[in-house]
């Protein structure tokens, strides 16, 4: 199976629940065509909303139509979506209205376009919301699934998603804040979603054939809520923890886990965030940037033959 | 005088457009249409003889005229012009557009080249900054004006609408905002996305001193932009065709983010060489 980028499996999805559940309306602000919700709109242009440029105002109206009995869900880049933070903050944190946040174009794997069209505080933002779930697929099954429990779930969701094609796993149905096993492992476990899942996994089958590290693999998919007896049972099968992302290490998925590590852990355990480090992004070809940022396989392995 | 000038910028325009379609076609990512739309607009502003006062060899002169380019994704046609101006950009360097460790940013970043003056890319920011720095010259009794362009699927952003109501307010008279009005977007044209009419009404009602023209005529462009007000901020509305120059890009949505390939590159180049009336003859009559 060639490599699917989770906002069109997104797109393919939300067009087909569009069907079965008559109630899904969605808003886009000019960028249907990368967001993919121009697939809902050819199906069901009656219940797709065209705000234009306009994602303060696109926000503040889906928290309204979700009092209407609608399932809004909201696309733009995730940037520019969790940008207008205080409309996502009042009119659907503290509103608790039913609306789903999906924000394409996340992390540096965009490449060209440069910092001002990355999603790199996103996960950051939107996870200080009280009762936001935050979620990420790592591939077009996955994230097809979580089209549809966002659909039945009640309450606010933030989806991100990639513009690049992911490596499809074979994982067990979504449940959310249960991390699917990837690679069995001992002592370390590496924790990565997103476009940096396949890297992760890659380098921890080259760490173990080199003898370095054994690392288990999860698919970190949901960074919020976190499910405090599978995270403890996690703390009791490894020491350390390395968490993966194409995300700023400042308050996203590693800062999550190495919070609640630090709090709930039976025993103190060690987390490294392994993410854009307090910097912004840039320009450059997708490759080079991961290149860059050390998220391709050969960096993650140079990574731990540095620091091991 | 202004024919000779205006002639002569119709001519250098041809190889600004022939640079930002090979800038874009390199880094096979960029866009086109809205970069091509603005080129009468910059030459107007920034070319030798224009109405910006400003130099290459002090970019960071404390008293200079600025502009701001909201809409940054336009960037390569800036690029193209400060090249053009003589500024430090090579024309090696033009052709490292969006690549990894290229100063060149596919939006503007104000930390890598200064004189862009402000990092854009979001849509909808550039008019209170433009607002801000206008203040600040005022405060510091530096009599020089700030340039702010806008694109028109840019000013569907609620923030453009508080920068007008608040520069008015304020009284910022050293402050132009120009609207790329090359009515297109990127989901569609704006009349069937989000209509901004009547615009002129619109930015009147707010207090701006307003002028409509042609955005591909120098003479128009000109002297709309040397006609300011004692007290009131301006409006230019500048009526373009997206894809100017090139006839296969032209007022064509699909081009507004896509890179030519190669053929579409040669295409392009030649067309841009026949076509050598742009600027003197207009084109964008709304
Ligand atoms: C806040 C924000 N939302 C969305 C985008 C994505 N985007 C980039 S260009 C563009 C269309 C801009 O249209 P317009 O202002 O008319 O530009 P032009 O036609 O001059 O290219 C959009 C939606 C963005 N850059 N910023
Ligand atoms: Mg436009």
């Amino acid at each position: 199976m060639g490599k699917i980028a989770t906002r069109k499996s997104f797109g393919q999805a939300l067009a087909e629940l569009g069907e079965i559940y008559p109630d899904i309306v969605c808003f886009d602000a000019d960028l249907s065509k990368s967001t993919m919700s121009s697939l809902f709109a050819n199906q069901f242009p009656d219940r797709f909303f065209e705000m234009g440029i306009q994602e303060a105002n696109m926000i503040g109206a889906a928290a309204g139509i979700s009092f209407t009995g609608k399932i809004p869900f909201i696309c733009s880049f995730g940037a520019f979506l969790t940008g207008r933070f205080d409309q996502i903050r009042m009119s659907v944190g503290y509103s608790q209205a039913n609306v789903k946040l999906v924000g394409t174009h996340c992390g540096v794997g965009i490449g060209e376009d440069g910092h001002s069209q990355m999603g790199l505080e996103d996960v950051a933002l939107m996870r200080t919301i009280p009762k936001m779930t935050v979620l990420q697929p790592s591939g077009d099954r996955e994230c097809r699934q979580m089209v549809e429990w966002a659909v039945k779930h009640q309450g606010p969701v933030y989806l991100r998603l990639t513009r690049q094609g992911l490596k499809e796993f074979d994982l067990p149905p979504f449940q959310l804040a249960i991390f699917p096993q990837l690679r069995e492992g001992e002592k370390i476990a590496f924790l990565a979603n997103g476009g940096l899942l396949e890297s992760a996994y890659e380098a921890a089958n080259r760490l173990s054939e080199m003898g370095i590290v054994n690392p288990a693999v999860y698919n970190l998919h949901t960074t919020k809520p976190l499910d405090g007896t599978f995270l403890t049972e996690l703390a009791e099968k490894y020491k350390e923890f390395v968490v993966f992302e194409d995300h700023s290490t400042i308050g996203g998925s590693g800062a999550a886990i190495a919070e609640w590590m630090a709090e709930y852990a039976p025993i103190p355990r060690r987390v490294y965030r392994y993410g854009v480090k307090d910097q912004f992004g840039e320009s450059g070809r997708p490759e080079d940037l991961y290149q860059k940022h050390g998220f391709t396989p050969e960096g993650i392995v140079t990574f731990f033959n540095k620091n091991s | 005088m202004s024919d000779q000038l205006f002639s002569k910028w119709a001519s250098e325009s041809r190889q600004v457009r022939k640079n930002i379609i090979k800038m874009i076609h390199y880094a096979a990512s960029g866009h086109p249409g809205g970069s091509l739309s603005m080129v009468e607009i910059l030459f107007s502003l920034m070319a030798e003889g224009g109405v910006m006062r400003h130099s290459p060899v002090t970019p960071s002169h404390p008293d200079r005229d600025r502009l701001i380019l909201s809409k940054g994704h336009g960037v390569p046609a800036l690029y193209a012009l400060y090249h053009h101006c003589g500024y430090d950009i090579t024309n090696e360097e033009l052709m490292t557009l969006r690549a990894l460790e290229s100063r060149l940013q596919g939006h503007p970043d104000r930390v890598r080249i200064p004189y862009l003056e402000a990092s854009t890319g979001s849509l909808g920011q550039g008019a209170s900054f433009a607002q801000g720095v206008a203040m600040g010259y005022k405060l510091n009794g530096i009599d020089k004006r700030v340039y702010c362009i806008v694109g028109d699927g840019e000013m569907q952003e609620g923030q453009i609408w508080e920068a007008g109501l608040s520069s008015a307010h304020h009284k910022v008279n050293n402050l132009t905002i120009i609207l790329d009005y090359n009515k297109a977007q990127i989901d569609g044209h704006i009349d069937e996305v989000l209509s901004l009419e009547p615009v002129k009404d619109k930015w009147l009602a707010f207090g701006f001193h307003l002028h409509e023209v042609d955005g591909h005529s120098y003479q128009q462009l000109t002297t709309a932009l040397r006609d300011t007000h004692p007290t009131k901020p301006s409006m230019i509305i500048a009526h373009t065709i997206k894809g100017r120059g090139v006839p296969f890009m032209e007022g064509k949505v699909d081009w507004h983010g896509k890179a030519p390939n190669s053929n579409e590159l040669e295409l392009a180049l030649n067309s841009i060489e026949e076509n050598s009336t742009i600027g003197l003859q207009g084109g964008a009559n709304g």
